[in-house]
């Protein structure tokens, strides 16, 4: 542990693995390159709210209209669908974000980076909590997560939240990728808006 | 080359590239699940009306726009206000019939088609139909019925985007309006 790692506390899980905070310092990198000054209109953040939440309604209308009602198996499929679409665009998006960076010295900058910069850019805001068992395992906490704010605060349809985190979980999965990280994220809500993702990357 | 510009400018610059992402995933996505354009076109149009009819509460409440007293104030709004909002572009609103029924709206620049390229075997597929979707479900929430269609396309060669609109009628207002 670094000298620069301030304030971590050590926590236990089950296997008694000891996991730490992380903090991120801020991290002085190159956001925006000259290629994204072509892009010529800003679309506002209201527009990917409205779209998202009605191509999770597509969705799951599709698969619903064949059976009227939605078993586990179709669930997952709606699930499946939207998590790898979530996969190509958070392809897309690390790319144009980190077009002119400097690569990154290890595994845990990389999450760094997506806790803060990337986080930002997709998500509105940085992740407040990261831990680590230093053995491939991060959890990201988000306590405000932008795709649930409009849904609930509370308890209040609480089971429809993983329809809303699969595209998300797609995206953090996508972005890790083409930073060379094959991984699998899932995500786990409590108490809306506040969000868990669970990244475990994957050792080849 | 790092660029510093002012918070607010960023943020919504940087959802522009996660809204035009997502929506060429969804464009994708539809032409994997159907199995003609003709489909596509029209499910794009019924997710637009879908958006449409939420997204209008969203832009009368942060717009504080009044009641528009006739079709030529409604196409000013549109170009003026709620493009400029929500997708950062103003178009022209030109080619007025003579009965004052139907005009046009002329993008120069599309900001859903950022690096996007139709692949030759859908042809006649219009990748943005979900504007036209939304504008229609927007506009039948404030009691218009319209027609909306894409009269011209850059994606498909032509030299501007251009949106056609045309007034139907006049919605009664006790008229409930659902989802399709």
């Amino acid at each position: 542990m670094s000298s620069k790692e301030v304030a971590c506390f050590l926590s236990y899980d089950v296997t008694g693995v000891p996991w730490q905070n992380i903090e991120f310092k801020p991290v002085s990198r190159v956001v925006f390159t000259s290629c994204s000054l072509h892009l010529t209109g800003m679309a506002d953040e209201s527009l990917f709210d409205f779209l998202h939440m009605e191509i999770v309604s597509h969705i799951y209308k599709e698969q619903q209209s064949s059976k009227g009602e939605l078993d586990n198996k179709d669930r997952a499929v709606c699930v499946s669908v939207l998590e790898s679409m979530g996969f190509r665009v958070g392809q897309g998006l690390i790319e144009r974000l980190t077009r002119d960076s400097p690569s990154f010295k290890d595994e845990l900058d990389v999450m760094k980076f997506v806790c803060k910069d990337f986080w930002t850019k997709v998500f509105r805001r940085q992740v407040d909590n990261l831990r680590t068992n230093h053995q491939g395992t991060y959890v990201l906490q988000d306590n405000k997560f932008s795709l649930l704010t409009q849904l609930s605060s509370g308890k209040q349809y609480l089971d429809q939240a993983p329809k809303y985190l699969a595209f998300s979980c797609g995206v953090v999965r996508g972005a890790l990728s083409n930073l060379g990280l094959d991984s699998v994220v899932t995500a786990e809500v409590s108490v809306m808006p506040s969000c868990k993702f669970q990244v475990v990357i994957q050792k080849l | 080359m790092s660029r510093q510009s002012n918070r607010t400018t960023d943020s919504k610059k940087m959802n522009s590239e996660l809204f035009t992402l997502t929506y060429g995933a969804l464009v994708t996505q539809l032409c994997k699940d159907y199995e003609n354009d003709e489909e596509v076109n029209k499910q794009l149009d019924k997710m637009g009306y879908n958006i449409g009819v939420r997204l209008i509460e969203d832009f009368l409440a942060r717009s504080s726009i009044g009641r528009c007293q006739d079709f030529r104030e409604t196409a000013d709004v549109i170009a003026k206000v709620a493009f400029k909002m929500y997708l950062g572009v103003t178009p022209s609103v030109t080619n007025w019939s003579p009965a004052g029924d139907e005009f046009s709206l002329i993008l120069e620049n599309n900001p859903l088609v950022d690096f996007v390229e139709l692949p030759d075997n859908h042809s006649t597929l219009v990748y943005s139909n979900l504007l036209c979707g939304v504008l229609r479900g927007a506009l039948e929430m404030v009691q218009m019925a319209v027609d909306v269609r894409f009269a011209q396309d850059t994606l498909r060669g032509d030299n501007v985007t251009e949106i056609r609109m045309k007034f139907i009628k006049r919605i009664e207002e006790n008229l409930p309006a659902g989802d399709e």
